[in-house]
C-alpha cells in the first residue's frame, strides 16, 4: 500500500499572533514556522503503518512556496521516503490546495491519503474533504483510530477507523482507496532524531508546478479585512468563594 | 435566492445548533429551507417546520441516510443545489464532516465557521484560533457556509408552518459502512447548548477528581467541559474537550478550574457571557479574560463553591 501525506507549513503553535497594523493579514515575519500540528500526527500514522509492514511506502507532499521544502524535510527526517513540493504562493485557497493534492493522489496511485484535519492558521477544517469528493473516495474525518487488518492493505481493502464526533465516537469501515483526516488523539508523533535529519536531506524531492498537473488555481473569496478580536474588558480577582458566589447571584446575576 | 440549511438531527430530534444556523440564513435571505436528510427521521421533520423562519423542509428519509455518511449526503445536496445561492450546516463535526464536499463538488470554496453575516456575499470567520478576525467576500455562483453556532442566536423552535416537499433520490454510499457508535450518555445538558459549563483542565489531577465539578454542575445545572490539556493527560473523553480543536461555546457563564489558559482553550470559550477563573497561580493566563477571578486551591475552592450555591 502506499501512504500519501499532505504537511502544511504554519505559524508555529507557540507563538502569539499578531495583525499587521493595516489590517490586511496576520504579521509572518520573522516568526517561528512549524509542520501543523495534525500534519505531524498524519506523517506519524504513516510511519507506523509502514513500520508495522502494512504500508509499502509514504510519500510526502506540500503545496506552497519553497520554504515549504524545509517542512518536508521535517517528515522525511521522521521516516516519509520522498517527497513531492507543489511550488505555487503561499496561503492558495482549500479549494485549489485539494485540487492539487488529488492529482498527485492519482498520479502517485496512493491507496490511502492522510491529512490533517485542519491547519491551525485558517482553521478551515476541510481541505481532506474536498480531496475525498473530488476523487470521490470515501472518507473518514476527525481519525482517532485506524485499524488495517490482514497485512499489506491494497486497493478495494477496507479499513476501520474511528471517529471523534460531537456526542463521542463512531466507527466507519472504508473501502481504500480512501481519505482520512487525524484528530489530536489518533498518535503521539515522535520527534526526529539528528542522524535522520542528515539521511533526510539525502531523500529524493520533487518539485511540480500547477501547470505540470494540469491543475488550475485561484479563488472566488477575496480578504476584506484581517483584525484583532474584540478584547474583554479586564475582571477583577475575588478575595473568596464567598465573594464570588455573591459577585455571581448580585453583579453579573447568573447564579440565582 | 432562497437559502438551504443542511439540518443537524439523529434522526429522533433536530439539534439546537439547526435553530442558530437558521438566524445567519434569516439575515441573508428570507426565504430558508431546511433539509432533513435521514431514516425514519419524521419527528424532526415535524420539528424542522415549526421553526420560525423556515419556509420549506425537504425530506430524504430513507435506510441509505440513517447515518448521514458525507458520501451520499453531499450527493444529494449537490442534486438539489442548483435552486439555491447559499448552502449552510451548522460547524458541528455533521456539518464539518459533509459541507466541504458539498463545496468541492460545485467546485466552490467554503468558508468554515461563519460568525456573522455582513452581506449576502461578505462573511466574518474566526482565523488562527480566533486570535484574527477575517471579513471575507466571495463571488462564488454558490456560497457554502458552516455557522459556527455560538455568533447566531437559535431561532425560536414554534411559530413556522413550513410546507414539505419530498426528495425521492436514494443515492447509496457503497464504500462507506456505518460500523458501531458509542455516544456518551449523560443527563447533564450538551456543552454547545448549556448555558453554564464549568470546566477542569490539568489541574485538576486526574479523572477522578472530575467528580469535585459534578457537585457544582448538579447545582447550577451546568455541562461540564475540559481543556485539551486534561483531554491528552487521558482524565477525560475528547467529546468534553472546550478549545479550538475541540467545542467553541458561549454560555451565560462559565467556570475554568484548573485551566492555565492556553490560546487554544480560550479560543473555545472566550465569548462566553461571564467568565469565572479559579486557579492557585496568580499569573495563569485565564486571569486576563476572567470576569471573575479567585486564586485558589481548587481542592478547597470547589467544594465550598458547592456549599455556598
Amino acid at each position: 500500500m502506499k501512504i500519501l501525506v499532505s504537511v502544511k507549513r504554519v505559524i508555529d503553535y507557540n507563538v502569539k499572533v499578531r495583525v499587521k497594523a493595516d489590517h490586511t493579514a496576520v504579521d509572518l515575519t520573522n516568526v517561528k514556522m512549524s509542520m501543523n500540528p495534525f500534519c505531524e500526527i498524519a506523517v506519524e500514522e504513516a510511519i507506523r503503518l509502514k513500520e508495522k509492514g502494512v504500508a509499502s511506502e509514504v510519500v510526502v507532499v506540500s503545496v506552497g512556496s519553497k520554504s515549504c521544502q524545509e517542512t518536508l524535510r521535517t517528515a522525511m527526517a521522521l521516516g516519509a521516503d520522498r517527497a513531492i513540493q507543489v511550488e505555487t504562493e503561499d496561503g492558495l485557497d482549500s479549494l485549489s490546495v485539494a485540487k492539487l493534492i488529488a492529482k498527485v493522489a492519482q498520479d502517485e496511485a496512493a491507496d490511502l491519503v492522510i491529512m490533517g484535519k485542519q491547519a491551525i492558521d485558517s482553521d478551515n477544517n476541510q481541505t481532506g474533504q474536498m480531496v475525498a469528493a473530488l476523487l470521490d473516495y470515501p472518507q473518514a474525518t476527525f481519525a482517532s483510530e485506524v485499524v488495517i487488518e490482514n497485512g499489506e492493505a491494497q486497493t478495494s481493502h477496507e479499513i476501520k477507523v474511528t471517529r471523534e464526533i460531537d456526542g463521542g465516537l463512531q466507527t466507519l469501515a472504508i473501502t481504500l482507496p480512501a481519505v482520512v483526516t487525524t484528530d489530536l488523539r489518533l498518535n503521539e508523533p515522535r520527534f526526529a532524531s539528528l542522524p535522520n535529519i542528515m539521511k533526510a536531506k539525502k531523500k529524493p524531492l520533487d518539485v511540480k508546478t500547477p501547470a505540470d498537473l494540469g491543475v488550475e488555481v485561484g479563488s472566488k473569496v477575496s480578504i476584506v479585512s484581517v483584525t484583532p478580536p474584540p478584547q474583554r474588558a479586564g475582571g477583577i480577582k475575588v478575595g473568596s468563594v464567598a465573594e464570588l458566589v455573591d459577585k455571581l447571584k448580585n453583579e453579573a446575576k447568573v447564579v440565582s | 435566492m432562497s437559502v438551504l440549511i443542511i439540518a443537524e438531527h439523529d434522526n429522533k430530534s433536530l439539534k439546537p445548533a439547526t435553530l442558530n444556523t437558521v438566524t445567519a440564513a434569516t439575515q441573508i435571505d428570507a426565504d430558508v429551507h431546511v433539509l432533513v436528510v435521514g431514516f425514519e427521521c419524521q419527528t424532526v421533520v415535524e420539528q424542522a417546520s415549526q421553526v420560525a423562519g423556515v419556509t420549506k423542509v425537504l425530506v430524504a428519509d430513507n435506510a441509505a441516510y440513517e447515518h448521514q455518511l458525507a458520501e451520499n449526503v453531499s450527493k444529494l445536496v449537490v442534486e438539489v443545489a442548483s435552486d439555491y445561492e447559499h448552502i449552510l450546516a451548522p460547524a458541528t463535526t455533521t456539518g464539518k464532516n459533509t459541507l466541504p464536499r458539498v463545496a468541492a463538488l460545485l467546485n466552490v470554496a467554503q468558508l468554515s465557521d461563519v460568525i456573522k453575516v455582513e452581506a449576502a456575499d461578505t462573511f466574518v470567520r474566526p482565523i488562527y484560533a480566533g486570535n484574527a478576525i477575517a471579513k471575507v467576500k466571495t463571488t462564488d455562483a454558490v456560497k457554502v457556509l458552516t455557522i459556527r453556532t455560538t455568533g447566531f442566536d437559535a431561532a425560536a423552535s414554534s411559530g413556522g408552518n413550513a410546507e414539505r416537499q419530498v426528495l425521492s433520490q436514494v443515492i447509496t454510499s457503497d464504500r462507506s459502512r456505518f460500523v458501531k457508535e458509542q455516544l456518551a450518555e449523560s443527563d447533564r445538558p450538551e456543552l454547545t447548548a448549556a448555558s453554564v459549563i464549568i470546566s477542569g483542565g490539568r489541574g485538576m489531577g486526574n479523572g477522578e477528581n472530575f467528580k469535585l465539578l459534578e457537585g457544582v454542575a448538579d447545582k447550577l445545572g451546568a455541562a461540564i467541559g475540559a481543556s485539551r490539556a486534561a483531554v491528552d493527560a487521558g482524565f477525560v473523553p475528547n467529546d468534553l474537550q472546550v478549545g479550538q480543536t475541540g467545542k467553541t461555546v458561549a454560555p451565560d457563564l462559565y467556570i475554568a478550574v484548573g485551566i492555565s489558559g492556553a490560546i487554544q482553550h480560550l479560543a473555545g470559550m472566550k465569548d462566553s457571557k461571564v467568565i469565572v477563573a479559579i486557579n492557585k497561580d496568580e499569573d495563569a493566563p485565564i486571569f486576563q479574560v476572567a470576569d471573575y477571578g479567585l486564586v485558589a486551591d481548587l481542592f478547597d475552592a470547589v467544594p465550598e463553591l458547592e456549599k455556598s450555591l
